[in-house]
């Protein structure tokens, strides 16, 4: 919890700087990075198998993994390979509309590593895929049970 | 230097609740407070002086691959009052991610970093350059520890079994992992590469891996922390044809989508199928498991798809070897002798056909696979499945545990699944973690009357950080130390 909090004020302070230094250096840059702090963020729930529902925000444009790792979601082994599509420990299951509504269907690379996940489903997707929009604001995610079950 | 457990105060909290040992030095330390009971604890408690204390339950564990990582991730998740002492054999840690991933899968070592998080808490104690059932017996670990955890994996191959499996240049897979990867036993391995032809017998990823770094263009290799011996070796090889053979059909195939894609799609190579191997399997395909289905489909693309390259990657089946042959002479590898097989594609079942046929290669590779061993008499250890069997306050996880199958996603669900056994057992008081015990204080006593040097995580951060810069200047990510006395010059202490 300290940790986390302390995060948080680290990326306070950063975004500040970032502000102070654009108001120095031009109003163009200024909107810019306004644009930037601006981002929209969307909200996204995750669903353990025993049903337990984790809350979290992300901005636009961040993936599930982006988002369970600037949070530090209590997740077990989500993400091993930090998105670079050789493990399936980010895989997340949608509901049959969130999963029609995604822009991109899986790449081949992305099926080849579901096929290894445990308790594939047709609506599986790879977590480190999924980029939060305003599409999907709310997005309700479910957690496979074998791997990432709620062991505590 | 011991890192602050960066959830103080919160973790220190909850660890005092649980532990009663900390309570009564507490209680010493803080004498001037009347009647201290845990329930009275608060912050403004924190203003007296820190006291140093030591958690009460105390677990080994042997091996520092992913299983024994991801099993004490989990412990320290959800055991507060716990330390873990993590000895092993080699003086550097992380096992098959350092040993046995491909140098060209670098992405696949991110776990890596999961495993550094687990080793900066303040209870986890690294100790390289330690072996079970040399250095230290098993049973003085049963003594200094509530538990001890087994995830020492395999390091023996199965065998063929069958005649010249001993001839020179017949080498397993698993030695020439190690030695391209730059495993100390497996440095010296003399690999000839002088012939145009390998064999490699078995099916599985390792045979696939094998097979890639013989076949791969040198420059996709010079980048990577492939060991510069190899390297040179490799640049010099005239390796033109890798056969990669198993005696079932392209409906079993053991490697996964992933390696042959990547195969298929690797410069200048081809990947060449036999088409009559497929006959039959165009009704059965569509209805496999998804896996499966896409697995033999790419297959079945990659058998009639035009390719270019002047090296050719050969996946052969339903071919059983039965003989090595070697020259009279030199007693060199000459060839492969096979028996053909027939198979019932449904059932997946194989039969020799009575006909033979001879492969002629220079250099066979045996990967049918690792078998696991006991490293000490005093281990509950089932030799006919080379698994380690659970006994009260022994556990293991990992290859040890399962067999030698599984990528590494596979081995973090059994270390999470097996440590969630142990700490069942203390909640069940089944594991008496009661009772105290010295812990790594009495192995120290063992290994400092052998003269063992020992190298703790600081060391291996010396070893790595020298590796990295020794890499920078040749333009690779990290040069690896292949000799140990080296390591242990770096980083023992």
């Amino acid at each position: 919890m300290a940790l986390r909090t302390l995060c948080y004020i680290g990326r306070a302070i950063e975004s500040t700087k970032i502000g102070l230094h654009t108001v120095q250096t031009g109003a163009r840059s200024l909107s810019t990075s306004i644009r930037v702090l601006n981002k929209p963020e969307y909200s996204v729930t995750f669903v353990r198998p025993d049903g337990e529902k984790i809350k979290a925000k992300g901005k636009e444009g961040d993936t599930l993994l982006d988002v369970v790792v600037n949070h530090d979601l209590d997740i077990d082994g989500y993400g091993a390979c930090e998105g670079t599509l050789t493990c399936s420990t980010c895989h997340v299951i949608l509901k049959p509309d969130d999963f029609a509504k995604l822009p991109d269907k899986p790449s081949e690379e992305e099926n080849d590593m579901l096929d290894l996940a445990y308790g594939l489903t047709d609506t599986s997707r790879l977590g480190c895929q999924i980029q939060l929009s305003k599409q999907l604001d709310g997005l309700e995610v479910q957690l496979p049970a074998t791997i990432n079950d709620a062991r505590s | 230097m011991r890192k602050q457990n960066p959830d103080f105060p919160l973790s220190f909290f909850k660890s005092v609740q649980e532990s009663s040992h900390f309570t009564t030095m507490w209680k010493r330390s803080c004498s001037f407070l009347p009647s201290l009971k845990h329930s009275q604890f608060t912050a403004s408690h924190f203003s007296c002086t820190p006291v140093h204390f030591e958690p009460t339950k105390k677990i080994c564990i042997i091996g520092s691959g992913p299983a024994g990582f991801y099993f004490a991730q989990n412990l320290f998740k959800k055991v507060p009052d716990i330390s873990i002492d993590m000895l092993e054999k080699l003086p550097v840690p992380y096992g098959l991610v350092r040993y046995g991933v491909a140098p060209d899968h670098p992405e696949v070592k991110n776990v890596i970093n999961t495993f550094e998080k687990v080793a900066s808490n303040k209870n986890f104690k690294f100790h390289g350059n330690v072996t079970l059932g040399r250095d230290v017996k098993f049973s003085e670990l049963r003594q200094a520890y509530h538990a001890v955890v087994l995830t020492y994996g395999c390091n023996e191959d199965r065998e063929l079994g069958i005649p010249g499996e001993n001839l020179p240049n017949v080498i397993s897979a698993r030695k020439f992992v190690g030695w391209y990867n730059g495993l100390p036993e497996d440095k010296d391995l003399e690999v000839d590469l002088s012939s145009e032809t390998v064999v490699v017998l078995g099916q599985g990823n390792v045979a696939v891996d094998v097979s890639r770094i013989l076949l791969s263009p040198i420059d996709l290799l010079k980048v990577t922390d492939i060991t510069e011996y190899s390297l040179q070796a490799l640049s010099q090889s005239k390796v033109k044809t890798v056969y990669l053979i198993g005696r079932r059909g392209p409906l079993q195939a053991a490697f996964t989508i992933k390696e042959l894609r990547e195969m298929t799609k690797l410069p200048g190579v081809q990947t060449l199928l036999q088409k009559e191997h497929f006959a039959g399997t165009e009704n059965i395909i569509p209805n496999l498991p998804r896996a499966r289905k896409r697995l033999s489909e790419l297959l079945v693309t990659t058998a009639s798809k035009e390719q270019e390259g002047s090296r050719y990657f050969r996946p052969t089946f339903l071919h059983k070897p039965v003989e090595i042959l070697g020259s009279s002479e030199s007693g060199v590898v000459q060839g492969v002798k096979f028996e053909i097989n027939d198979i019932d594609h449904e059932k997946g079942i194989a039969r020799g056909t009575g006909k033979y046929e001879v492969n002629e290669c220079g250099l066979v590779l045996r990967s049918i696979g690792y078998k696991g061993t006991s490293v000490d008499s005093d281990i509950p250890f089932d030799s006919n499945r080379g698994v380690v069997v659970h006994e009260n306050g022994v556990y293991s996880a990992g290859w040890i545990h399962t067999g030698p199958t599984g990528v590494i996603l596979s081995t973090m669900s059994d270390a999470y699944d097996q440590s969630n056994r142990l700490i069942e057992d203390i909640n069940k008081k089944t594991l008496n973690v009661t009772n105290s015990k010295p812990g790594f204080s009495a192995i120290e006593n063992t290994l400092n009357s052998k003269s063992v040097v020992t190298v703790n995580f600081e060391g291996w951060k010396k070893i790595d950080k020298i590796e990295v810069e020794r890499g920078a200047a040749v333009g690779k990510p990290r040069e690896k130390i292949v000799d140990v006395a080296e390591m242990l010059r770096i980083g023992g202490s």
